[in-house]
């Protein structure tokens, strides 16, 4: 089996796995006062800080939560609620188009029901959001409650100044929540130095378990909960602490962000020959987002970087769900890129969003290489890529 | 032998798939999306389904541990079954959109695009024989849908392969238990599928409106009844008329004719058809000598009838029917069958009823 799909999820770490059996092995409620609880209560704050400290946050600012979606849902209804109710002005949401879902439909289920206003910033056609776009969307920022802008792009990888945007933001007393689930471990994510307000990272994207995430969030940021409880998690999020996974949450992130440089140097190279190879083979195929010639840490001189791992591509007159049906039978694992829960594919939003025909945006596929990624993987691509898209161009016609 | 299974969701074309797993076939699920109806289809920024029969279809896809996809077909359906449902209609005539959707979707966009991309056939849980290119009636006279499968063609015929035309319903629902299939006791589907509460007739006056007009009696030419819109009637109906007639006598429905909007009915004397006459045939396999004595089946759930056929004008057939019928509606196939009680009733073929 070829797995090109660690966007989606990558392999659980060894060191995790161990991390997280041996904390299955113990009983404690983090909030029970006996031993049993302070041992389980050491182990989630050693792991708060762990995590804070790969980061570059503060322990007292780590939200543990149920993943991604979770913390993107908390900080974008929670902070447009906290900020309204500060300031009944604040109604507007500014929004990159290409968010992930759980920032999309958070906002469009807030102006639904909450009377949100979202204004959509305008993309580059590689899927950055600029500081001047940012600039134009909040205005005077008086009556915006939050801005939410992806760190990185989860379908084509882009990358995004997350630090210009949020003195943008700041500039007009604007938070700036960005979604960085496929940015952590990849390029450099510092919250601290980002001077973002709130951050949502995952476990399950950098060899973590699923169901575990964070939010990072400023100390000085009121947000309203989703969860009422017990208040464990600052009072913010409620929910009694899943240790084994936040542990294996921390040596996750700890592990991935430790051996960063180092892994997205081979996956930019085993990703720059993917792309090569493909492109040497279906001439036509085209790279979708940003250009390859990206620097290691996701950024390059002048223009947006991406990431280390990801190679989008659009095959013209291929449907993306034949080909990924046609390399699926051939042992070879990759993405539309967007699905849903029924398995309808659909145009990519993302692809829609920066301006791609719908052609271009059905017949697309997202490869992303991860831990486990070797030569090997490339190469079973390379071998049955072009007749693969033949006949799915073949299948395509008449349609 | 690659092949698509084609997975409604339901009883049928899981066990379907099942057997053809058992017969060492490589086999790949596909859910066909196609209701257009935004009642079951999620609309919205992803724009995608939540049908609960997709799920369906993956557990069982899942259990079998054969790829599963799900393929998008609502915009060709909404054209080439619902459209033509609704245009059908809108003429006074009488379709049958399974049979649309048999020959137009399930053997002419899926089996051509699974032959496309590299299948040898497609697999579907309809209830018909299928041997050596030959279409059958179902072992289960009761379940038999050979009706709304005459349409195809030969061609079609050699991509497809119908694993239950051989078992009962009950012998289906037996596997799926045994198998431990969630879908095992999963009531049957009857209505049309994409007028879920069944009221075939609000649907059609949602799309088409409201034209009222007489309801005539063929005997006195009198007008004994108004109507909200012919699209409300079928050829041999008799019930919901909502006519007033002094003799008591029951009344069908004789004719309709859009231009006009006049509903005709008359007495069970008047409703009898001894000849009908057909568009251009299709055949399941050779075309047979005319004329031909055969047996004909006028709509999904009735029996055949003996007949003999012959040419019509334009390339069309005349059906003569030994004893005649009520309830000929144009716009619904004349399936012509060779009976075989050994075999199975032969599927001949078929002609859209004229009119």
């Amino acid at each position: 089996m070829t797995y090109l799909d660690h966007a989606a999820t990558t392999p659980v770490l060894p060191e995790v796995l161990a991390a997280m059996t041996e904390q299955w092995g113990r009983v404690g409620n983090a909030s029970s006062l006996h031993a049993g609880g302070r041992a389980a209560r050491r182990a989630a704050e050693q792991s708060r800080e762990r995590l804070a400290e790969a980061l570059g946050a503060r322990p007292s600012e780590v939200l543990f939560t149920g993943g991604g979606t979770e913390s993107d849902n908390l900080a974008v209804k929670g902070l447009f609620w906290a900020r309204r109710e500060a300031d009944s002005r604040r109604r507007r949401l500014v929004v990159s188009p290409a968010e992930h879902h759980a920032v999309l439909d958070s906002a469009e289920w807030l102006a639904k029901h909450e009377g949100a206003e979202i204004t959509w910033l305008s993309l580059e056609s590689t899927g950055r959001v600029t500081p001047d776009a940012l600039a134009d969307a909040l205005g005077d920022g008086s009556d915006v409650a939050v801005a939410s802008v992806m760190w990185a792009n989860n379908e084509i990888g882009t990358v995004s100044d997350v630090a210009a945007l949020a003195a943008v933001a700041h500039a007009v007393g604007v938070p700036l929540h960005t979604d960085a689930v496929q940015a952590v471990g990849q390029v450099p994510v510092d919250f601290t130095a980002s001077g973002v307000d709130a951050l949502t990272m995952t476990g399950h994207k950098l060899g973590g378990p699923m169901g575990a995430g964070a939010l990072l969030l400023r100390r000085d940021l009121e947000c309203t909960p989703l969860l009422h409880g017990g208040g464990q998690e600052r009072d913010v999020r409620s929910g009694t602490l899943d240790v084994p996974a936040i542990v294996g949450l921390a040596v996750a992130a700890t592990t991935a962000v430790t051996s960063r440089a180092e892994r997205a140097a081979r996956l930019s190279a085993l990703r720059d020959r993917l792309v090569a190879g493909v492109l040497e083979q279906v001439p036509d195929a085209q790279l979708n987002g940003a250009p390859l010639d990206g620097l290691l840490d996701g950024t390059a001189a002048g223009g947006p970087g991406r990431l280390p791992g990801n190679a989008h591509l659009s095959f013209p007159g291929a449907e993306g769900d034949a080909l990924l049906m046609l390399l699926d039978a051939r042992g070879i694992e990759c993405s539309t890129g967007s699905a849903c829960s029924a398995g309808v594919a659909r145009p990519s939003h993302v692809l829609t969003a920066v301006g791609a025909a719908a052609d271009r945006a059905r017949s697309s596929l997202r490869f992303s290489l991860g831990s486990t990624s070797t030569d090997d993987d490339v190469d079973a691509l390379l071998a049955v890529i072009a007749p693969v898209v033949e006949r799915a161009r073949r299948a395509g016609r008449g349609r | 032998m690659r092949v698509l299974a084609a997975m409604s969701g339901g009883v049928d074309s899981a066990v379907a798939a099942a057997l053809a797993v058992d017969a060492g076939h490589d086999v790949t699920g596909v859910h066909l999306a196609l209701s257009p109806d935004r009642q079951t289809l999620r609309s919205g920024a992803r724009g995608c389904c939540s049908v609960e029969d997709a799920h369906d279809a993956r557990r069982v896809a899942d259990e079998l541990g054969i790829p599963f996809y799900v393929w998008d077909l609502a915009e060709r359906f909404t054209e080439d079954v619902v459209d033509d449902f609704v245009a059908e209609y809108a003429a006074g005539r009488t379709p049958n959109p399974c049979l649309r959707c048999n020959e137009r979707i399930k053997f002419t966009a899926v089996l051509d695009r699974a032959l496309a991309l590299g299948f040898d056939a497609v697999v579907t849980g309809h209830h018909a024989r299928l041997a050596d290119g030959r279409l059958r009636r179902s072992v289960d006279a009761a379940k038999d849908q050979s009706y709304v499968l005459g349409v195809l063609t030969a061609e079609q015929l050699a991509g497809a392969r119908f694993p239950l035309g051989s078992m009962t319903k009950e012998r289906v629902r037996a596997i799926a238990a045994e198998r431990g299939f969630a879908v095992a006791t999963k009531p049957d589907s009857h209505d049309i599928c994409f007028i879920p509460d069944g009221d075939t007739r609000g649907f059609l006056t949602r799309r088409l409106g409201v034209h009222p007009g007489p309801v005539v009696d063929a005997a006195t030419g009198a007008t004994v009844g108004t109507h909200e819109g012919t699209h409300g009637f079928t050829v041999g109906q008799r019930r919901g008329l909502g006519i007033a007639v002094g003799d008591q006598r029951p009344r069908y429905v004789l004719a309709i004719e859009p231009l006009t909007r006049t509903v005709t009915v008359g007495t069970a004397d008047l409703a009898g058809v001894a000849e009908v006459p057909t568009a251009p045939p299709t055949w399941t396999g050779p075309a047979p000598e005319l004329p031909l004595r055969a047996e004909v089946q006028l709509r999904a759930h009735s029996a055949a009838v003996a007949c003999t056929v012959t040419a019509g004008d334009g390339g069309g057939l005349v059906i003569a029917l030994d004893e005649a019928q009520r309830g000929v509606a144009p716009g619904q196939s004349a399936v012509l069958y060779a009976p075989d009680p050994v075999r199975g009733d032969l599927v001949l073929g078929q002609g859209t009823v004229a009119g």
